[in-house]
C-alpha cells in the first residue's frame, strides 16, 4: 500500500464515521421535521440525543475535504469547480441546519421555536440530499480533470444523482430511527420506543428497495461503477444487504443495541463498496490515485498529521460519546 | 522571492462575485471565530474563580457565558464550513497547483478545530454530569484546540503573503517542502498579530455587553464582575497587540514592501520618509495628511535615513489599491490606541480608588469598544488581503489566475448575501433572548 493509499484509506474511513454519525443527526432533523403536531416527545429526544455531539460529527466532513485538498488536490479542485451548485447549496444547508438547531434549543419561545425547528428540518433534508448527488456525479464519472469543466447541470442532475441523494436521506433517516429507539429505551418512555422501532423498520425497508432499485439505474447510468460494484465490490455490496436485512430482524426483535452495529455496518458497506467498485480511480476514466496523489513530502507529512490526529481525536470522541450517553448526576 | 508569474488568467466575466463572496464569508466568519479562540479563556476563569473563592457571581458568569459561546460556537462551526467548499468552489486553480503546499496547515487545523468542537460538547454537556475539578480540565482543551487552530489556518494565510516550500518550473510545482510552507516568514507575525486580535475582540466585546447592563443597571455584580474580567483581558493584552502590529509592519518593510508602501501611500521610493497620519492617497500623491518627518524611515528600519520603497518600483498592474489599504490601516491603528487608551483610564482609576472611572463618559467609550475592536481586527484584514492584490499567492499566482472558470457566479453571492443576513439577525435574535432569560443577579444562571 502506498501512502496516498493509506491516506485515502483514512480519508474514508472519516467520511464513513461522518456518514454514520454526521448522517444520523441529519436523519434527527428528518424525524424532527415529520413528526407533526404532537411530536413533542419525539422532538425533545432529538434536540437531547444530537446536542452535544453534532458539532463533533461535523467536523469529519470539514476533515475529508482539507485532507482531499492536501493530498489529491486536482481532484477537489474539479469536483468543486464542476460541482459548485450542490456543494453551495450543502454548504447553506449546513449553515441552516446547525445554526435552526442551536437557535431552537437556545429559546423558549414555542412559535420561534416551531419556526427554527422547521429551518433545522428541512436543512437537514437538503443537505444529505445534495451530498448523495454529489457523489453520484462523481461516481457516475461526470466529473472531468481540470476548472469547470464538467457540465454545471448534468453532473449533478441525473439520474445516479438523484439515486445517490435519496439514498444519502433514506439511509440518514435509517440510522437515526434505530439509534433513537436504543435512546429512546433508555429513557423509559415505551411509546416512543415503539414510535422509532417503527421508523426504523420503515426507513430500512425503504433503503433496500431503492437500493435495489439502485443497481437497474447504475447499470445504464454508470456503467463502470455497475461493474465495479457486481465484480470487485460484490462481496462488500453482499455485506451491505445482509447487514440491512440483519438488523430489520433485530429491530423486529427488539434487539436495539446489536441492530445499531448492523445498521451502521449496512449504511457504512455501501460507502466502501463504492470505493472498491471505483478503485483505483478517482476521478472515473481520467485520474488515478497515483496520478492525482501529490508530493511525496506532503503525503508524508499529511500521513503523520492525520496518525497523531486519530490518536488525539477517537478517544476524545469516545469520551464524548460516553458522557452524552450518562444521565445527569 | 524571484518567482515570475506564468499563469494565464481564466476566462471569469464575474470575477468581482467571487472575490465578493470569498470577503463576505471570511469577513463574517472571522467575528464569530474571534470568540471561539479567546471567550473560552474567559468561561474558564469565571468558572476557576467561582470554583476558588469568587462566589456565586461567578458561577452565574461562567454559566451565562457558556450559554452564549455555546450558540457562538455552533454558527461559527458552520460558517467556517463554506469557507473550505469556498476555496475549491472560488479558486479552483490556486487548490489545483498549490494545494500541496498549503493543504497541510489546513488539515492539522482540522485536527485542532476537532479537539475544540470535541470539548466544548463536553464542556458544555458535562457541566452537571463531570466533578467541578474535571469540568474545568475539560475546558483547557477547548482552548488549546481553538489557539493551535487559529495558528495553523493562519499560517495557511501567511504562506500567501510569503509563499515558500516550494520551486516553480514552467507552471509546475516541485521540491514541496510543507513544513516550510507552514512555517514560512510571514508566520510568527501573522499569527501572533491575529491571535491577540481574537483575544481582544472577546476581551472588549464581552465587556462592552456588560458595559450596557451596568448602564441600565449600575448595581448589578454580575455586570461589573463579568466587566471588569472581559475588559481586563482586552486591555491587557492592548500594548502587546502594539508591540507585534509594529514588528508586522517592520516586517513588510523588508519582506512586502509594496504592501507597506500602500499602507503609507508612498509613491516614490523615498530616504527619509515622512510617517504620513490620517490624509488621503490618491492620483499618485498623498494629501492632507500629518506627516512626522523621518517617521516612516524610523519605524520601518529604526533609521531615520533608510530608503523606504515605494509603489512605483513595481508596474501599475502589480499595485495594490492604496486609498482602501491607507485608510483601513490608519482606522485599526486608531482604534489600537484608542483601546490602549482606555485600559490606561481604567487601570489610572483603578489604582486610585478601586473602582471605574466616575464619568459615563467611561463606560460609553466601553461599550463603543466592543465593535471598535472587531472593525480595527477587520480593518486589519483588509490590510493585509488588499496589500495583497493583485496576488492571490504573492508575486506567483494573480487573482484572476486562480479563479473559477464556473459561470453564474453572481447568483451564489447574492444567495449568500441573503442568508448571512438571515444568519446574522439569527444571532442577534436568540443571543438577546437567551441572555434576556438568564436572571442578571443572584443563583447560577442557566
Amino acid at each position: 500500500m502506498t501512502t496516498a493509499d493509506a491516506i485515502l484509506v483514512l480519508t474514508w474511513a472519516g467520511l464513513t464515521a461522518y456518514a454514520l454519525f454526521g448522517g444520523a443527526d441529519f436523519g434527527a432533523g428528518f424525524w424532527d421535521l415529520t413528526a407533526g403536531r404532537r411530536g413533542d416527545a419525539v422532538r425533545g429526544l432529538v434536540e437531547e440525543t444530537i446536542g452535544p455531539v453534532w458539532e463533533a460529527n461535523h467536523v469529519w466532513l470539514i476533515f475529508a475535504i482539507v485532507v482531499v485538498w492536501t493530498a489529491f488536490p486536482r481532484v477537489f479542485a474539479a469536483v468543486a469547480s464542476t460541482l459548485y451548485i450542490p456543494l453551495t447549496l450543502v454548504a447553506i444547508g449546513i449553515i441552516l441546519r446547525g445554526s435552526g438547531f442551536a437557535f431552537r434549543k437556545s429559546v423558549t419561545d414555542s412559535d420561534l421555536r416551531r419556526r427554527f425547528g422547521v429551518v433545522f428540518g428541512l436543512s437537514s433534508i437538503v443537505t444529505p440530499f445534495f451530498l448523495g448527488a454529489i457523489a453520484g456525479g462523481v461516481a457516475s464519472g461526470r466529473v472531468p480533470l481540470g476548472n469547470a469543466e464538467g457540465d454545471p447541470i448534468g453532473s449533478w442532475l441525473n439520474p445516479t444523482s438523484i439515486l445517490g441523494g435519496v439514498l444519502a436521506v433514506g439511509s440518514c433517516a435509517y440510522l437515526a430511527a434505530v439509534y433513537l429507539t436504543a435512546d429512546a429505551r433508555r429513557t423509559g418512555n415505551g411509546a416512543l420506543v415503539d414510535a422509532f422501532r417503527r421508523r426504523a423498520l420503515a426507513s430500512g425497508s425503504a433503503v433496500g428497495v431503492v437500493a435495489l432499485a439502485g443497481i437497474a439505474v447504475l447499470r445504464t447510468d454508470a456503467p463502470t461503477l455497475f461493474v465495479g460494484l457486481t465484480g470487485p465490490a460484490l462481496p462488500v455490496v453482499i455485506l451491505s444487504a445482509a447487514a440491512g436485512v440483519a438488523s430489520l430482524g433485530l429491530l423486529a426483535g427488539r434487539r436495539f443495541t446489536p441492530a445499531r452495529a448492523t445498521a451502521g455496518l449496512a449504511v457504512g458497506a455501501i460507502l466502501w463498496g463504492w470505493a472498491v467498485a471505483q478503485y483505483p480511480y478517482l476521478l472515473v476514466g481520467s485520474l488515478t490515485i497515483d496520478g492525482a496523489a501529490g508530493p511525496p513530502a506532503t503525503l508524508d507529512a499529511l500521513l503523520i498529521s492525520l496518525v497523531i490526529g486519530a490518536i488525539l481525536v477517537v478517544p476524545s470522541m469516545v469520551a464524548l460519546f460516553m458522557l452524552s450517553q450518562r444521565v445527569r448526576a | 522571492m524571484d518567482h515570475v508569474a506564468i499563469f494565464s488568467a481564466v476566462d471569469q466575466p464575474d470575477l468581482w462575485a467571487a472575490r465578493a463572496q470569498m470577503a463576505m464569508s471570511l469577513a463574517w466568519h472571522i467575528v464569530i471565530a474571534c470568540f471561539g479562540v479567546g471567550f473560552p479563556t474567559l468561561v474558564l476563569i469565571a468558572e476557576y474563580r467561582s470554583q476558588h473563592g469568587g462566589g456565586a457571581v461567578y458561577d452565574a458568569l461562567a454559566h451565562r457565558w457558556a450559554k452564549v459561546l455555546g450558540v457562538l460556537f455552533a454558527v461559527g462551526a458552520v460558517s467556517g464550513t463554506i469557507l473550505s467548499f469556498e476555496m475549491g468552489i472560488l479558486w479552483p486553480r490556486l487548490m489545483a497547483t498549490f494545494g500541496s503546499v498549503l493543504g497541510l496547515p489546513f488539515a492539522i487545523e482540522g485536527i485542532a478545530f476537532f479537539i475544540e468542537a470535541i470539548f466544548i460538547g463536553i464542556y458544555l454537556y458535562g457541566w452537571d454530569r463531570l466533578s467541578p475539578r474535571v469540568h474545568l480540565l475539560t475546558g483547557l482543551p477547548i482552548v488549546v484546540g481553538g489557539v493551535a487552530s487559529a495558528w495553523f489556518v493562519v499560517t495557511a494565510n501567511a504562506w500567501l503573503n510569503q509563499p515558500v516550500g516550494f520551486t516553480l518550473t514552467n507552471g509546475v510545482v516541485t521540491g514541496v517542502d510543507p513544513w516550510a510552507a507552514i512555517l514560512n516568514p510571514a508566520t510568527p507575525v501573522e499569527t501572533t498579530h491575529m491571535i491577540l486580535a481574537a483575544f481582544m475582540v472577546s476581551g472588549f466585546g464581552v465587556a462592552a455587553a456588560h458595559a450596557w447592563g451596568l448602564r441600565r443597571n449600575p448595581a448589578s455584580q454580575l455586570h461589573r464582575t463579568g466587566f471588569l474580567v472581559a475588559f481586563a483581558m482586552g486591555a491587557i493584552l492592548a500594548p502587546a497587540q502594539i508591540v507585534v502590529g509594529d514588528a508586522a509592519a517592520q516586517f513588510l518593510a523588508t519582506n512586502q514592501p509594496i504592501k507597506l508602501a500602500a499602507i503609507e501611500g508612498l509613491y516614490h521610493s523615498t530616504r527619509n520618509a515622512p510617517l504620513s497620519i490620517g490624509g488621503i492617497p490618491v492620483d499618485g500623491s498623498m494629501h492632507f495628511a500629518l506627516q512626522i518627518p523621518d517617521g516612516l524611515s524610523l519605524l520601518a528600519f529604526r533609521d531615520p535615513n533608510a530608503l523606504v520603497i515605494g509603489l512605483d518600483t513595481v508596474p501599475a498592474a502589480d499595485q495594490p489599491p492604496v486609498l482602501p489599504v491607507h485608510l483601513a490601516f490608519q482606522v485599526m491603528v486608531a482604534i489600537g490606541f484608542g483601546l490602549l487608551g482606555l485600559g490606561a483610564w481604567l487601570a489610572w482609576a483603578w489604582r486610585r480608588r478601586r473602582d471605574l472611572p466616575r464619568s459615563r463618559w467611561f463606560l460609553r467609550a466601553a461599550i463603543a469598544a466592543g465593535p471598535g475592536a472587531v472593525v480595527a481586527m477587520e480593518a486589519g484584514w483588509v490590510v493585509t488581503e488588499l496589500g495583497r492584490q493583485p496576488w492571490i499567492v504573492y508575486r506567483v499566482m494573480r487573482v484572476e489566475d486562480a479563479v473559477t472558470a464556473a459561470r453564474g457566479l453572481p447568483i451564489g453571492f447574492f444567495t449568500l448575501v441573503a442568508v448571512y443576513l438571515l444568519l446574522t439577525a439569527g444571532t442577534v435574535l436568540v443571543l438577546r433572548r437567551t441572555l434576556a432569560a438568564i436572571p442578571e443577579d443572584g443563583g447560577p444562571g442557566a
